[in-house]
């Protein structure tokens, strides 16, 4: 009696979806039949599935009428360019990104990389933040205190690499993966992303480690692939919807940590500048579309 | 200081196609701090003007119902490339800001 019931019921949940995918626009269909299809063969999930693509519409409509990070990037060219901090100078006379001092354009995409001057491999906002501190003198901690955008918030080093990651849209990835210091924080990255530990024993592989997971709606790219790796440093720094705000890998990669109930990394820190190495190194090749829009 | 906003204005045939991105909170004086609980308060652009070659084409009135970092649009019939187009807002605070761009 029971089991009929269920069966009555599962029947009756599958008609109950139908017009759902009936109502969808027609350009939306072969993406539902691309979704049924998938569901028979998980083994073959790099197809982009309905949701994702509905997404992408909405991120497009969006844009299309200016995307509010845009106003970020105005406001990190005017800092980048006005004499500011103890020391009175601006980042565009004393801050070299790697291509020369004060050279902004394609930097973005070139980064991670070595800076022989600080002796370590960073990220854009690392360095920024490294130049604001050994530059204009700002204190790296007081940079530290509040790094991320909050309710009414936005930390003038966000607009900053908004800017940067702007001048480098369209450029292709190329992080310098020859060199020996970036390939060995890569091999560091490579490291974090599979090291496994707290309370629910999970690393970054777990979800993002294999192609075709997903939680809820949401696609897991496989960061040790191109493609997913790709997916994953596209669009950041990113304005979020929810709440307004402009936000920065730095940050993305902080709220993984928390997703996996580990500590906080340290801001600017070596473990999250190994873990972006590793991600936009993989990456390479593909092309930098500039900051991005999130739901 | 407030933050500049981006103005595009472009002709299409016998108008011109003006998008107004600002930026701007738009607090409402309804949202609360969680920790403190105390509202944020109210932060909002109170009118906003626009001319195109100098004459005014736009006038608002506009209150807490607006979205931070809005985007307004509208079409400026006999706009011609070259025209300066003007865009001025004022907030409830007294702040306020121009910004100018080019009809291209």
């Amino acid at each position: 009696m029971r089991q009929t019931l269920i069966a009555a019921t599962a029947i009756a949940l599958a008609f109950a979806m139908q017009p759902v995918v009936a109502q969808d626009k027609p350009a939306a269909k072969p993406a539902a039949k691309m979704a049924a299809k998938k569901m028979a063969k998980p083994a073959v999930v790099e197809e982009k599935d309905a949701a994702t693509l509905e997404f992408e519409k909405f991120r497009a409509k969006m844009i299309e009428d200016g995307n509010p990070a845009e106003l970020f990037e105005a406001q990190g060219e005017e800092l980048w360019k006005t004499k500011r901090g103890p020391n009175n100078v601006s980042l565009a006379e004393t801050c070299d990104l790697g291509l020369g001092l004060g050279v902004v354009k394609g930097t973005y995409v070139q980064m991670p990389r070595y800076f022989a001057d600080a002796g370590k491999v960073m990220d854009a906002e690392r360095r920024i933040v490294w130049c604001m501190v050994e530059k204009q003198g700002f204190k790296a901690a007081d940079l530290a205190k509040k790094p991320f955008a909050a309710e009414t918030y936005t930390p003038e080093q966000t607009s900053l690499v908004t800017y940067v990651a702007g001048l480098s849209r369209d450029m292709k990835f190329a992080v310098p993966l020859k060199d020996p210091h970036v390939k060995e924080v890569y091999e560091i990255g490579k490291e974090v992303a599979n090291h496994r530990a707290g309370p629910y024993d999970f690393s970054c592989n777990t979800c993002h480690g294999v192609d075709g997971k997903r939680i809820r709606m949401q696609q897991l790219p496989n960061i040790s692939s191109k493609a997913g790796a790709t997916t994953a440093v596209l669009g950041w720094p990113g304005y979020r919807m929810t709440g307004n705000r402009m936000l920065t890998l730095q940050w993305r990669m902080g709220d993984c940590f928390r997703q996996q109930r580990f500590p906080q990394p340290g801001y600017a820190s070596d473990t999250v500048t190994s873990l972006l190495t590793f991600m936009t190194a993989n990456a390479n090749g593909s092309t930098y579309t500039g900051p991005g829009i999130k739901r | 200081m407030s933050s500049p906003m981006k103005v595009r204005a472009q002709v299409k045939g016998d108008y011109a196609d003006i998008k107004i991105l600002m930026s701007h909170p738009m607090e409402t004086g309804q949202r609360k701090d969680p920790k403190t609980n105390q509202p944020y308060p109210a932060h909002f652009i109170q009118q906003f003007t626009v001319e195109v070659g100098g004459k005014l084409v736009v006038q608002s009135e506009t209150g807490t119902a607006i979205s931070t970092n809005p985007v307004f649009g509208f079409k400026v019939k006999g706009a011609k490339a070259g025209d300066k187009v003007v865009v001025k807002w004022q907030d409830n605070k007294g702040e306020s800001r121009t910004d100018e761009a080019t009809v291209s």
